[in-house]
């Protein structure tokens, strides 16, 4: 299926995640350090002004395109076809990997190359291909790592944050590799297999981080030049994009590339910022000979015109999954999808459903660290209730004891005679459970906070019955002339 | 100044003797304060989970029993911040979101209150401790108090507060969060307690009582020797180097 990350169901993931302590280490360093260089980058950097006003301008690009996103599409489409260059819409994931099998066999391809890109992950772009007999290959390092390992993305921006080098190492000893865990020297292998398969190539696969409907281009942002290779060496070249990902102009180009630079990696500008555009003539020797561009919405549609609009304005940053304290400690495979942290926790239920990943919006404390980290401002923790909503509302299939408490709940807490009767009771129903002042084993809803911690024991007073005699007292007090209340 | 105390339900259920330090604390400070009868749960809990539409009723009950009042003080950024969230309920209720946005105008953290309204920095507590804080999220991130309580603690006397690292991560709880993803939360505390061992601190205070539950509950477990303990705690001490903190010896010392 597409967008899954094994086949776990969500405990489980979780279970294996938090007892692999190299995991969660090698999460939590990388989450460190890449939130010091963001802030560095952003809130830090003094010659880039107010980091707000950035993010309000981020944010008001993000929502004029979502919100005139048919026009847009249009735009980027004909001008994207007017220089020669072909427009695929995909409205499924299926429709986008048929086409580009049609177009590989009508080229005969044998050998495709691949620059790093979530949404052709997202659709299992490489499976289907692979089906059809082509050699494909990641060439983006971690991606190439990951692909020779035969393992998946844990982040959206570093895809094998969750790997060391000695793994590394292991894993490109199946392709014959007999040096160290050096990483240069890790690098220079994975330099020197690549190379050839790039001159080889008949076609080359990218992503989009943007488009620019004003101008029909495709924008690259990359810091190792693979996608350079690979949008220079096949005469046939393939770009798929979300459906959402393009802005109106360069200008507007101009603001989001450095919104994403600097939140995802902490970076004034990548190595390379590619722009790529169909070739205007026969005598362009600077472009693809034939263009494709795929753009697949495979879901996204459901968003548009709802609550969860904004969750389409995601320029793929991982800001927010840098912050997450989740992620920090159950890292990406747990997840179950190709879009981990509080971004993922919002957009596979949109695009994959309840029913596979109705579990993730839950798996958040709600602490918000997501939104105040996100460049475009998509109020992500609240994006999370919402979907709660949705799920309990029938979306889903909350849990029935859960369903009756909250019933009681609001019940017990429209009352205040009730809600006060209920204080008044707790310290008397939980007495039998109380030892040392505390509740160290509970029943029932208690249980699960027990299993790690102490519970308090309730108040044995009253607070409304201690203010109403300290109101006396000082009442009485203030009655004698004796000056203040204590 | 008249101030209604919105007591929480965690300060109703478990720490009344918190309670008690915010009401001294504020009369001390001048205020006349009032615990309307009438209040309830906020509703955050059902409102996180999902069920929104559970949530009206208690949201109504809040408003009736808080909207003739002058300020509402309430011990908790998180709860505070749900009040600020009601005017969002009843965007199909007019009249309702109209007293809902009332409410929330007048809605302060403890703290917030003393150095925003009252604009007092320093209360005239004295604790002789190693001290360090927990920033909760709600009140850093939703209400965006992130000064109050450092300001009110760097003027308590005898108070040696020193930085937490990773201040900024959660301490796990979120509410119904800690108990249907328990797992997960357990780990996050567990890297919040590494952090504040780091500092050698003797007390970690907050200024939300779910977070302090939630951390206190597993030091607790793990039979830790911090002290666990509401701002309001500190605030309301007068204790001298050697001496009791407090002049009432059965009110509790720390939140478990």
């Amino acid at each position: 299926m597409p967008m899954k990350v094994g086949n776990r169901p969500f405990f489980e993931g979780v279970d294996k995640a938090i007892h692999d302590s190299f995991m969660v280490n090698a999460v939590s360093s990388a989450q460190d350090g890449l939130r010091g260089r963001k802030l560095s980058a952003t809130i830090g950097d003094k010659a880039l002004g107010d980091w707000e006003e950035w993010r309000s301008a981020g944010e008001e690009i993000r929502a004029h395109t979502l919100n005139n996103l048919d026009y847009y599409l249009k735009q980027l489409s004909d001008n994207f076809a007017a220089r020669g260059g072909h427009v695929f819409f995909a409205e499924t994931a299926e429709e986008a990997r048929d086409y580009v099998k049609k177009v590989c066999k009508e080229k005969n391809a044998k050998h495709v190359v691949k620059a790093k890109s979530m949404v052709t992950e997202e659709i299992s772009l490489n499976e289907a291909l692979e089906e059809e007999g082509c050699e494909v290959l990641e060439t983006d390092l971690a991606e190439f790592i990951l692909q020779v390992d035969h393992d998946q993305p844990s982040h959206i921006v570093v895809p094998s944050v969750h790997k060391n080098r000695q793994q590394i190492r292991d894993a490109f000893k199946k392709l014959g590799y007999e040096g160290s865990d050096d990483p240069k020297e890790l690098a220079g292998f994975a330099r020197k297999t690549l190379r050839s398969k790039f001159l080889n190539a008949d076609v080359g696969i990218t992503g989009c981080n943007f488009a620019v409907a004003d101008t029909g281009s495709i924008c690259l942002v990359t810091n190792e030049g693979n996608a350079n290779m690979v949008t220079s060496f096949p005469e046939t070249q393939i770009t798929v994009m979300g459906m959402e990902r393009l802005v109106p102009t360069w200008k507007e180009l101009d603001v989001v590339v450095s919104l994403l630079c600097r939140s995802s990696v902490g970076q004034r500008l990548t190595t390379y910022v590619t722009d790529i555009t169909p070739k205007a003539d026969q005598d362009a020797v600077d472009s693809p000979k034939d263009y494709h561009l795929v753009i697949v919405d495979a879901g996204r549609s459901n968003a548009l015109g709802t609550d969860f609009q904004s969750a389409l304005h995601c320029i793929r940053c991982a800001a927010c999954i840098n912050v997450c304290p989740v992620y920090r400690h159950i890292g990406g495979h747990a997840y179950g999808s190709i879009y981990p942290g509080p971004i993922g926790a919002v957009l596979s239920p949109i695009l994959g459903g309840y029913e596979e990943y109705g579990k993730l919006p839950y798996a958040s404390s709600l602490c918000a660290a997501c939104s105040e980290a996100c460049p475009v401002k998509i109020p992500l923790h609240k994006l999370l209730i919402r979907h709660r909503e949705k799920y309990v509302e029938g979306g889903g299939h909350p849990p029935v004891m859960e369903r009756a408490a909250m019933k009681g709940f609001s019940i017990g807490a429209s009352s205040p005679m009730i809600f006060r009767a209920g204080t008044k009771m707790a310290p008397i129903i939980l007495k039998p459970l109380v030892h040392d002042g505390s509740i160290p084993k509970g029943p029932g809803p208690m249980k699960p906070w027990t299993h790690g911690r102490d519970l308090p024991a309730p108040s044995k007073e009253n607070f409304r019955d201690w203010f109403k005699k300290h109101k006396q007292q000082s009442a009485t007090i203030q009655a004698k002339g004796t000056g203040e209340s204590l | 100044m008249k101030v209604s105390l919105f007591t929480t339900c965690l300060g109703d259920l478990f720490y009344v003797d918190v309670l008690k330090d915010v009401t001294e604390v504020l009369e001390r400070l001048g205020c006349e304060v009032d615990v309307p009868e009438g209040q309830v749960c906020c509703g955050q809990p059902a409102y996180n989970s999902g069920y929104a539409k559970d949530t009206k009723g208690p949201a109504k009950n809040m408003i009736r029993a808080f909207e003739h009042s002058d300020y509402i003080v309430c011990p908790s950024g998180s709860c505070a911040t749900m009040f600020h969230e009601y005017p969002n309920f009843f965007a199909d209720e007019p009249e309702w979101q109209e007293k809902a946005k009332n409410i929330a105008d007048k809605t302060y953290e403890f703290t917030q209150f003393i150095v925003r309204v009252l604009g007092v920095v320093d209360v005239g507590a004295e604790y002789h401790a190693r001290a360090t804080l927990h920033t909760s999220c709600h009140m850093t991130r939703l209400l965006g108090e992130r000064e109050a309580h450092y300001t009110l603690l760097k003027h308590v006397k005898g108070l040696d507060l020193v930085p937490l690292p990773n201040n900024y991560d959660c301490c796990g709880f979120g509410g119904t969060f800690s108990v249907k993803m328990f797992p997960i939360s357990e780990q996050m505390v567990d890297e919040k307690i590494r952090h504040i061992e780091e500092t050698d601190a003797e007390v970690v205070v907050g200024a939300d009582a779910s977070c302090l539950m939630n951390i206190g509950g597993r030091m607790k477990r793990l039979g830790r020797p911090i002290k666990v303990l509401h701002i309001a705690q500190i605030l309301n001490s007068h204790q001298t180097e050697g001496a009791e903190r407090h002049a009432d010896e059965s009110r509790k010392s720390t939140i478990l």
